[in-house]
């Protein structure tokens, strides 16, 4: 086994589908065959995807829980004093009709309820947001899905229970959801180095630069993938020129590549070269930034 | 009518397709971009800027060190792990912050207050085929469920004053709350695939969402010749579940060329095969009953 600097990267996106997790996965597929320990956690919650390109064993599963108010009637006195606490609009009270009511969707567990309560009539219980599944892959490689149940409203719980389970990890990629939200920053925020994958057109290019701007302010470093190069246009070369942003690797637009990753197989298990040039821009990025200072 | 265009896998061809459903020809529409994350159509359109809004998206805590004696009372109580003690010193962590307030509740010196995050945006205008409402999330922002209400709000309130029968909202990708606020209450949900198997997997948790709301859903098969087994095997999903085709297009370099041209392919291409087909696909979904 190599022995390699700590180094956390998180590959992510503002515009969805640029081509996220072929990154991620054909990296995570490269660093496994240099038989390089990784860890591959996939974080886009909402639609959770890498798994579907690995065969691995199933280590542990556990439920990520979020707790909400149960009131008990017999004890409450309709004050209102919960509702107030409330800053999600979660409780919903008539106190003359004496009709009280926990909206669970709303709920964001924060307890606020149960420190307003004066008559204990509040007590807690548990309920599932989704799951954290760890599958170990080759080698002592190891995959971790965070995957939020349908109809829950934010994914941040599930991943930060995910990223947690990667602390002890030295080499981790993680696979960020889209956009530049919450579920986004949460991402990032324990990554040493961000690689945004995006494509040459208008639509690319605005959502490349509301990332960039977003990691500019929380202090992240970042370096660029263009996937389907060769499609749209040359804009996004000029601005990352003149904003000094690292081009690390082009993806040409390939309809090998294409019907490749449309089978659910890693591109770079089919293309070679992609493997090679993955290990090339992975190990500039550690020899620059490898040192994990943000793992906690 | 509403209809509420969303994908579950970004980057399937959502945007494009909504440009092209707003500028079918002879119909003006209120275009609603409740992408609120990455709102893109706004680039397409350039639509005029006649309204905007602030949108608060809840709130951070601050700490006024002037005040604070460190006791740590509120790290107690923060369920978000937004709060910590570093050598004697408490910080708020801005990105992991909720926004709930008990901190500033229970804080015994009263050192911590709420500050409103007033930095995203709603605006609004007319563009070349109707109107326009799109929402701006700063980043790093929460509750974008809430902006998309906002948005769609607007957007009927348009629609009755100029008179406008269609409002086309283009969603995010996910299944989080932006969607959900995006589709309920929507008279279709088209969803936008790709046959891949990430395609595959994201409709079918997008259907679930479309499904546990009881609203009329469609599906469409976007660049169904880059596999087209994978194609058949959607279909066959969307027969079992008995959901819709709405129809299928096939891959179509024109439909990044119209957009480095700023135009949707309708605009780019108005005579051709794909955009017939377009108009087909609109006419099937809104003349169903």
């Amino acid at each position: 086994m190599i022995s390699i600097k700590p180094m956390r990267i998180a590959i992510a996106s503002g515009k969805g589908g640029t081509g996220k997790t072929l990154v991620a996965t054909s990296l995570f597929y490269a660093l496994q065959r240099e038989r390089i320990e990784a860890t591959l956690v996939d974080c886009d919650a909402e639609e959770p995807n890498v798994m579907s390109f690995f065969q691995g064993q199933l280590e542990k599963s556990a439920e990520v829980m979020q707790r909400v108010p149960v009131i008990d009637e017999n004890k409450c006195t309709y004050c209102g004093k919960c509702h107030e606490y409330c800053n999600y609009k979660a409780i919903f009270i008539l106190t003359p009709m004496k009709v009280i009511k926990v909206m669970e969707d709303l709920c964001h567990g924060c307890g606020a309820c149960t420190v307003a309560c004066e008559y204990g009539a509040i007590v807690e219980k548990d309920v599932s947001l989704g799951q954290v599944n760890q599958y170990a892959v080759s080698g002592n490689s190891k995959i971790i899905e965070s995957r939020m149940n349908v109809g829950v409203y934010s994914p941040v719980r599930v991943i930060k229970a995910a990223i947690n389970e990667s602390n002890d990890r030295r080499v981790v990629i993680m696979d960020s959801p889209p956009g530049t939200s919450c579920p986004f920053i949460q991402t990032v925020a324990r990554a040493d180095f961000v690689i945004l994958v995006t494509e040459p057109t208008p639509f690319g290019l605005s959502d490349l630069k509301q990332s960039v701007e977003t990691l500019k302010t929380m202090g992240k470093s970042c370096g660029v993938i263009i996937n389907r190069a060769g499609l749209g246009n040359d804009a996004i070369y000029g601005y990352l020129h003149d904003q000094g942003i690292p081009l690390l690797l082009e993806i040409p637009f390939d309809r090998e590549i294409a019907s490749t990753y449309s089978k659910g197989k890693i591109v770079a298990a089919e293309k070679r070269h992609l493997q090679t040039l993955l290990l090339s821009v992975f190990n500039i990025i550690v020899k620059k930034y490898g040192n994990s200072h943000h793992q906690r | 009518m509403e209809i509420a265009i969303i994908s579950g896998k970004g980057g399937t061809g959502k945007s494009s397709i909504s440009a092209a459903f707003a500028t079918l020809s002879g119909q003006p529409v209120v275009l609603a971009d409740c992408d609120v994350d990455a709102a893109n159509l706004h680039i397409l359109f350039a639509p005029t800027h006649e309204e905007d809004q602030v949108y608060i998206a809840g709130q951070t805590a601050v700490i006024d060190y002037s005040i604070c004696t460190h006791c740590g009372i509120c790290m107690d109580y923060c369920q978000f792990d937004a709060i910590h003690s570093m050598d004697g010193k408490i910080t708020i962590s801005e990105t992991s912050c909720d926004g709930c307030h008990l901190c500033a509740r229970v804080c015994p010196h009263g050192a911590i207050t709420m500050v409103d995050n007033d930095k995203s945006r709603m605006y609004s205008g007319a563009f070349r085929n109707g109107r326009m409402v799109y929402g701006r999330l700063a980043p790093g922002e929460e509750n974008s469920g809430k902006l998309v209400n906002m948005v769609r709000d607007k957007a009927k309130a348009i629609a009755k004053d100029y008179n406008l029968e269609n409002i086309i909202i283009d969603g995010p990708p996910g299944i989080g709350c932006a969607v959900i606020s995006s589709i309920t209450g929507t008279n279709h949900v088209v969803v936008v695939t790709e046959p891949t198997l990430s395609g595959l997997h994201d409709l079918k948790r997008a259907l679930e969402i479309v499904e546990k709301f009881s609203l009329k859903a469609w599906v469409i098969i976007n660049k169904y010749d880059l596999n087209d087994d994978m194609s058949r095997q959607i279909e066959q999903h969307c027969h079992d579940r008995g959901i819709p085709l709405a129809g299928k297009l096939p891959f179509n370099p024109s439909v990044v060329e119209a957009m480095v041209n700023l135009k949707s392919i309708i605009e780019w291409q108005p005579q051709s095969e794909f955009s017939r087909q377009i108009g087909a696909i609109w006419n099937t979904i809104t003349q169903s009953k």
